[in-house]
């Protein structure tokens, strides 16, 4: 099979996901929570329209902490419901390589909630309404919004290749999650920095979303955050596939 | 061909599968049996490429699993235990879906899923969501996505299972039809499937293989192969129990029931190639003794099953006298 065909395996097991997203009626109440957390985050507890800023950096600055909750949900039931049906062995038993049928879940996972992420478009229409914005930063904040996301996304399948029950899947990619969230969060690392070397505070925060997503904000394309939100995506996707293929059973 | 070269599964401490071998030609339909447990799903695991081995390996019409498992994967259809089908989808997505992975172009998939549809009679539920579908009808799309390809190799896990009389029989008489120019493997739980369209049967126990020939030759190897059941219009059963042991050829017989003035026994014959029917009805006859049913005991399958597999009463006693 040339490049082609394992284009085409990813495809079909992507467009399979996504429809499968969107028949069910849980893929709606996601996108009107997320709309909502967001919309109640940037104008309730940052008074948006109060600050008069023609930016959405009040905005983007919920994104990590709604994420927390709400991608290792949409991730959850990616291999974990698979398991417990046992349509794992019928995909896996198909000329589909774990890489292929992890590429495709994964993708789909990802385009869903980028689409969920553009419903919130309305948020730079207000900011065109207030003033005159850049939207340098506004794309920027998107992408690495976008990208943060995968990142989150990629350890929920991790942790649902992991298990069949979706509940311990959902609770072990938070706790994964929040401490990746949390080792760039500025209170934990002052806390830090009282107390242990610069290098040390800078290597915690390195590793942090909260970081590279900071920084992707202030309206530069950096290739270190880039890079960082990929090697991230890789690693737990690689992860995905050794857990899959030595957990096939139970 | 199908070659299973040693193949062994552990799993913990537990040997499921302890190092199977055997070869299934073009042609053949293989039977699995074997009580719950014994490993017969976990060796088509193996073979389909969704377990790993723990030793040995198979090769499925020259892929090696090992070394080519998507090509191996390719020949292959494989219906797993259970039926397992996406609950969110209807029939035909699902078999468009699965035709999509198997590389059917638009055009291919167009004419391959309906007339895949149509042989297992799904026409009725086309477009009906899998989830709401009842289980024989569930087990027949899962059948649907393992012919769809129609492949060089069939692995069937329990095919018939939660299907109705006709649905087996046409199930069955599918599997045959295909048979001529596929390998076939299937398990199940049914003798009678096994002698209706088995060219070959494996008896699986404990993860090995204790009996590997063909339906008939597993049935002779019965204690009841060649015994002569007959029931004999007469009130005591003293008289004709003793004649019949006295006929020639005879090495034992025994009186079974005793029904609606009907008296029923098994004679056994002292050699299995020796027919002993006409002396029995000889002798019988000539003594007034009126029978009414006489037929040869082919030997039954499922005791052959319960002596093999070891749960069943030693094999001298008596046959049970409740048939
Ligand atoms: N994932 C697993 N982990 C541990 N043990 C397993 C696993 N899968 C199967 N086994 C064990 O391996 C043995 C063989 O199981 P298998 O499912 O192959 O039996 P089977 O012959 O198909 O039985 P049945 O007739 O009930 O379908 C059983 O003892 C089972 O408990
Ligand atoms: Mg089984």
């Amino acid at each position: 099979m040339g490049k082609i065909g394992m284009f085409n395996t990813v495809r079909a097991v992507f467009k399979r996901e996504l429809l499968s997203y969107f028949n069910a009626p849980v893929a709606y109440v996601f996108i009107v929570i997320f709309l909502l957390l967001n919309g109640f985050f940037t104008f309730f507890i940052s008074h948006f329209f109060d600050l008069g800023q023609a930016d959405l950096r009040s905005f983007f600055q919920w994104h990590p902490w709604i994420y927390l909750f709400l991608v290792p949900a949409v991730a959850m039931r990616l291999w974990a419901e698979e398991r417990r049906l046992g349509t794992l062995e019928l995909i896996l038993t198909l000329p589909v390589t774990v890489t292929q049928a992890i590429l495709g879940k994964f993708l789909a996972a990802w385009v869903f909630i980028g689409v969920a992420l553009l419903l919130t478009f309305p948020m730079v229409l207000t900011v065109f309404y207030l003033g005159q914005p850049d939207l340098g930063p506004i794309a920027m904040g998107y992408l690495g919004s976008f990208l943060m996301a995968g990142a989150f996304l990629s350890v929920g399948a991790m942790t649902s290749a992991l298990t069949r029950s979706q509940v311990v899947s959902f609770i072990l990619s938070v706790v994964i999650c929040l401490f990746l969230v949390l080792a760039g969060f500025p209170p934990v690392t002052s806390v830090l920095s009282g107390w242990a070397p610069v290098w040390f505070v800078d290597l915690v925060s390195a590793t942090s979303f909260l970081t590279h997503f900071l920084s992707m904000q202030r309206g530069v394309l950096d290739l270190r955050d880039l890079l960082y939100y990929f090697s991230v995506i890789t690693f737990m996707l690689c992860v995905n596939g050794v857990v899959l293929q030595s957990r096939r059973t139970s | 061909m199908i070659e299973a070269k040693h193949l062994s599964k552990q799993f913990g401490s537990k040997m499921a599968v302890d190092d199977i071998a055997f070869t299934v030609a073009k042609g053949e339909i293989l039977g699995f049996l074997g009580p719950n447990g014994a490993g017969k799903s976990t060796t088509m695991r193996m073979l389909t490429g969704y377990l790993p081995p723990s030793q040995g390996t198979a090769v499925i019409g020259g892929c090696d699993l090992l070394d080519d498992p998507i090509g191996a994967r390719r020949k292959i259809g494989y219906l797993p235990e259970n039926a397992p089908v996406y609950p969110d989808m209807n029939v035909f997505d699902f078999l468009n879906f699965v035709a999509e992975i198997r590389g059917f172009t638009a055009a291919e998939r167009k004419r391959r899923v309906p007339q895949t549809i149509e042989k297992c009679f799904l026409s009725k539920v086309t477009r009906q969501t899998v989830s709401t579908l009842s289980k024989g009808f569930k087990q027949r799309v899962c059948f649907a996505q393992s012919i769809l390809h129609d492949p060089e190799y069939l692995i069937l896990d329990e095919p018939t299972d939660g299907l109705d009389p006709n649905q087996k029989h046409e199930v069955r008489l599918m599997i045959r039809e295909m048979s001529t120019q596929k390998a076939i493997i299937l398990s199940t739980h049914i003798l009678e499937e096994v002698e209706s369209v088995c060219t070959r049967a494996i008896i699986i126990d404990d993860g090995r293989i204790v009996a590997d020939d063909s339906p008939e030759n597993l049935k002779a190897s019965s204690p009841d192969h060649g015994a002569i059941s007959l029931t004999v219009k007469y009130e005591d059963p003293g008289a004709p129990l003793a004649s019949i042991q006295a006929s020639e050829g005879v090495k034992s017989a025994v009186f079974l029931k005793s029904e609606n003035g009907h008296l029923f026994f098994r004679a056994f014959p002292e050699r299995g190639d020796r027919p002993i029917a006409d002396k029995i009805v000889a002798r019988l006859s000539q003594q007034h003794y009126p029978i009414t049913s006489l037929f040869v005991e082919k030997g039954r399958l499922d005791e052959v099953f319960r002596r093999i597999t070891g749960h069943c009463r030693p094999p001298n006693a008596p046959p049970d006298a409740t048939r």
